[in-house]
């Protein structure tokens, strides 16, 4: 984890902690997590890794060509709005193949897997996406030529700050 | 039967690249939330999307649990023809639905 | 106890107690903004864009089911015709008074008065696809317009108690609508701005529901949020201050289905 998220996710722990005091133990629902829920959300480079490594094989995933349009910040984890675009002529002879979405904080890593062709006309595909917290998303293109590219984005999740407790008690995070 | 909204340009000239938007109700159960008790709800998703263009396929996608519900997908095609579209979606539980759209191309 | 003391005590309750009336001051009108302005940009393209709303589903239900013959073999349409100009406004001016009823009634309590005496059809169930499709089909047709509440004096003394409620602390965290949504509006809580929680968009499509829902809905989450007891739905207590809540937002325009987080 780099330092400045770090940096980051302790000042969010801080002030919700301050929060906490002042409101004399406020508690917020969203932090009495049930363990289920702690046990999904934990970054699994590895998990990342083996994903990517199922979608390229043994080629390279170099960096480029691809642009992964995600908000920095989401109000809600259920739905964030992503585009990915790639830099590509999509002609008969150079097109992409195909864009695969992988999320590296998510119970499972794949997000969506997309086949095109040259009748794609732009190589751009938008979706609405779930994140189980804040973390990083790659996008990765496979050109006509065999080659794989790559582009990270980061979305930071805000959680509302009311939650409801459904009937027979499911809980809607 | 799900509530489909699809929206597709009614005219294009030839050669030009078109932009297609699609909107299907479908709760995608992602399969890893729990009720109150602790037992897990079973994944209900939709799982394949395809799109065909007077037969041809244009379009595929493979969803996970990971799309939000209701997926709304958008993307591009070459308006080569007049014709129609055919979208397809189909995942768990035996979820099929079809919908097309037609497009006058000059 | 000091005279000295005894002045600075005095002068602290007068403080608070001056800080206590000021908190319950509403918001001036001109100063009102919705909570589509506390969106972010995607989001707020969601709303905007009729091929992208989760909310146009249910619009889209909405008005098949306008169309649908039930009970009697009436449809909406056969009496109220095309909804685009004989629902125009309509949402905009509930709750309103049911003189049968001798108090305020909010348009799914409406949509299901129709249904029972003009249909000979079940109501509806809160919170229902059905019913949530038909709210949100018929508030659409309000989109644009400015709340309307009527100038109905019988009206007054829901709207009041509604208001009441709002003010009132309440709940293990004894917090009150007003000490958020007046007082502390645009300042974060747990990473979220804090909206001044207009009704204008509702039936909405809220991100965390991950489906469309009615006010009454959100009413209930914020009262379980604030560990507060929550009433079922249809109570005179959700429909009073669903009264209090449109005449605090009267002018604005509407944006049924708006989307929220």
């Amino acid at each position: 984890m780099s330092d400045t998220k770090q940096a980051m996710l302790a000042n969010r722990r801080q002030v919700l902690a301050a929060a906490g005091a002042v409101a004399g133990g406020l508690a917020l629902p969203t932090l009495a997590s049930p363990p289920a829920r702690a046990q999904l959300i934990q970054s699994n480079p590895a998990q990342l890794g083996i994903a990517i490594r199922k979608v390229a094989g043994s080629a390279e995933v170099k960096v480029g060509k691809v642009t992964l349009d995600v908000p920095p910040l989401s109000e809600n984890g259920n739905s964030v709005t992503m585009t990915v675009t790639v830099d590509s002529p999509m002609t008969p002879k150079d097109y992409v193949k195909a864009i695969h979405v992988l999320s590296e904080k998510n119970p499972q890593p794949n997000v969506i897997s997309v086949t095109l062709g040259p009748r794609a006309g732009h190589p751009t595909i938008q979706t609405r996406i779930r994140l189980a917290d804040s973390q990083d998303i790659v996008a990765i293109a496979e050109l006509s030529d065999g080659t794989f590219w790559q582009d990270t984005g980061n979305v930071i999740i805000t959680l509302g700050a009311c939650l409801e407790d459904l009937p027979d008690g499911t809980r809607t995070d | 039967m799900a509530r489909a909204l699809i929206n597709v340009p009614a005219k294009a000239k030839r050669g030009e690249i078109i932009t297609i938007k699609t909107l299907i109700s479908h709760a995608m159960e992602s399969g890893f939330r729990h009720t109150a008790t602790g037992v897990r709800i079973p994944r209900d998703i939709i799982d394949t999307f395809v799109c065909t263009f007077n037969g041809e396929e244009i379009f595929r996608a493979a969803l996970h649990p990971a799309i939000a519900a209701n997926p709304f997908i958008t993307f591009h095609t070459v308006a080569t023809e007049s014709g129609t579209f055919t979208f397809k979606w189909t995942g768990d539980g035996q979820f099929s639905q079809t919908e097309t759209a037609s497009i006058v191309v000059e | 106890m000091s005279a000295v003391t005894r002045l600075r005590l005095f002068a602290v309750a007068a403080m608070l107690a001056a800080a206590a009336i000021a908190a319950h001051a509403e918001i001036p009108l001109n100063e009102r903004r919705s909570g589509y302005a506390d969106l972010g940009r995607e989001t707020k393209a969601m709303q905007d864009d009729d091929t992208a709303n989760p909310g146009m589903l249910a619009v889209l239900d909405g008005e098949s089911l306008w169309k649908a013959k039930t009970g009697n073999g009436r449809a909406c349409a056969e009496c109220h015709g095309d909804a685009k100009t004989s629902m125009k406004g309509v949402a905009a001016r509930y709750p309103a008074y049911e003189p049968k009823l001798s108090r305020p009634v909010n348009l799914d309590q409406r949509i299901n008065t129709c249904r029972v005496e003009r249909q000979e059809a079940k109501p509806l169930a809160y919170e229902s696809k059905d019913l949530l499709a038909l709210s949100t089909y018929i508030g659409m047709q309000s989109r644009g317009e400015p709340i309307a509440p009527p100038n109905d004096p019988r009206l007054t003394p829901f709207r009041e108690a509604g208001r009441a409620t709002y003010i009132r602390r309440q709940g293990q965290l004894n917090l009150s609508c007003a000490q958020c949504h007046d007082d502390n509006w645009s300042r974060k809580l747990a990473g979220n701005v804090i909206p001044q929680a207009h009704p204008n968009g509702y039936p909405l499509y809220r991100l965390e529901w991950q489906s469309i829902g009615s006010l009454q809905r959100r009413l209930r989450n914020c009262l379980i949020g604030m560990r507060a007891e929550h009433y079922d739905y249809g109570s005179p207590e959700y429909v009073d201050l669903e009264a209090y809540l449109m005449w605090r937002a009267r002018g604005m325009p509407m944006e049924t289905p708006a989307v929220r987080p």
